[in-house]
């Protein structure tokens, strides 16, 4: 594995609690930039929370969390700016419900980036045309397929012209039709050299598109892999059991 | 009844008083609610105190006593303006308290999902909640919202016991007690004054409403 001087995402001695919960075990974990790394887990193993500590939508307890080696700053102008450059695709959309789909993805440039507006719209159409979704640009979110939603969504988030693109579930509040058409738009971005983290449970996504598999439970990173290995020799049991589970059906 | 008729002027400029008092009061609660909601959902823990503190004063003191104390306590300390002037001051701290709590239980309406990808797409606190949460919240608002501003044009009744002068109210007032006339049909007249604003206001507000509403 190539390794350059700094990873875009440098997480280290990490640590969480909800409560009494130990959501997050001492995480230490790099991404390197153009990486796809996909974490997998059984449910309330603490993969999404992983995902969200990373533009801090979750604080965390202890520990460092850098972007681009830069130190997660505290909440502010300055954590807006570093949010700005990290893309967040959501397990349940969440697109402006009250803006169409074209000024979904053309608010944060406009706003955060003051692009002119004439530029953004430019831009956005050619994004919502890459994602296939450009005959819906008048839309609101409502009236699209969960889909739809999800991949403009992504062209929201592609927008800011990320440095890196995190995805929570992303597909996992989709109907079964609809997870392809998501999955086909990420198997892109990762080819086309994106640096990316992504929480789901699509395996055959994982074997496609990513260069490891990080699997988590209980809180804790169990296995760093490449898919090959992970997929045929895992090493832990819990993996084991978790493959088990999820492969017979 | 003839008093209504016999004394129409004074009707229509007393009308015209409350009209001006309730416009001027009804803009600047809502726009002084909705920051001291800002303050009440902010992350930042003084400007919470803030909105909590301002809330519990005026939302738990009698309008009577706020007006009290803008009328004649704030002579008292040396602030001299005019009595209208008085008058929409105590009726905007009062009903800004009730404004803000309409407003925040819009805000809480809005899902979670909506604030966080705001922040996740890089916008700051202030511009999550202007752009994205608030214009969402108000939709929810609004028949909270216009209970909140009918209830101010009544009070504004109370405003003109307070001596603003020439007001629908006071001017019943001078009309059953300076020149005779009987109190039935004095009032008869100042509460058609009343339904006059509030009645056609609740139109506009569903009206508003059903603009405003939007699949979600």
């Amino acid at each position: 594995m190539t390794r350059s001087s700094t990873p875009m995402i440098r997480m280290a001695a990490v640590d969480k609690h909800f409560g009494d919960l130990h959501v997050l075990r001492d995480i230490n974990l790099e991404v390197d930039a153009g990486q796809v790394v996909v974490v997998l887990g059984p449910s309330g193993s603490g993969k999404s929370t992983l995902c969200r500590t990373i533009n801090r939508l979750e604080p965390i307890d202890t520990g460092v969390i850098e972007v681009d080696g830069k130190e997660l700053p505290e909440e502010g102008k300055a954590l807006a700016g570093l949010r700005a450059d990290v893309g967040m695709v959501f397990q349940s959309f969440n697109l402006f419900a009250h803006k169409t789909i074209l000024e979904n993805v053309t608010l944060a440039p406009i706003k955060v980036r003051r692009m002119p507006k004439g530029e953004a719209q430019t831009h956005g159409l050619a994004l919502l045309e890459r994602v296939g979704i450009a005959n819906q640009k008048d839309k609101y979110p409502a009236q699209l397929s969960g889909g739809q939603q999800q991949r403009a969504a992504i062209a929201r988030a592609l927008a800011m012209k990320p440095k890196v693109m995190l995805f929570d579930e992303p597909t996992s509040a989709l109907d079964p039709e609809m997870v392809q058409e998501v999955l086909d738009v990420m198997t892109t971005l990762a080819k086309e050299g994106m640096t990316m983290l992504v929480v789901t449970h699509e395996m055959g996504f994982a074997r496609r598109a990513a260069n490891r598999v990080v699997f988590m439970a209980d809180g804790e990173i169990v296995e760093d892999a490449s898919p090959d290995t992970f997929f045929s020799n895992p090493t832990s049991d819990r993996a084991k059991d978790f493959l088990g589970k999820i492969l017979t059906h | 009844m003839g008093v209504i008729i016999e004394q129409f002027p004074l009707y229509v400029s007393g009308f015209l008083t409350t009209l001006r008092l309730v416009l001027i009061a009804g803009v600047l609660s809502i726009i002084l609610g909705t920051i001291i909601a800002a303050f009440r959902v902010s992350p930042v823990p003084p400007l919470r105190l803030v909105g909590t503190g301002w809330v519990t004063v005026f939302r738990n003191t009698p309008l009577a006593v706020v007006l009290f104390a803008t009328a004649f306590g704030l002579p008292e300390i040396g602030v001299n303006s005019s009595y209208f002037v008085f008058g929409v001051l105590g009726l905007v701290l009062y009903t800004s308290a009730f404004v803000c709590e309409a407003i925040r239980s819009g805000i809480n309406s809005v899902s979670a999902g909506q604030a966080e990808a705001a922040r996740a797409v890089g916008l700051t606190f202030g511009q999550s909640l202007s752009l994205i949460v608030l214009p969402q919240a108000f939709r929810t608002v609004i028949p909270p919202l216009g209970s909140v501003l009918i209830a101010m044009i009544k009070n504004s009744a109370i405003a003109g016991a307070f001596g603003i002068g020439g007001d629908l109210f006071a001017n019943g007032v001078q009309l059953t007690s300076a020149q005779g006339y009987s109190a039935a049909g004095v009032l008869f007249g100042v509460m058609l004054g009343y339904l006059v604003l509030t009645i056609p206001g609740g139109i506009l507000l569903g009206v508003l409403e059903r603009k405003l509403a939007v699949a979600r």
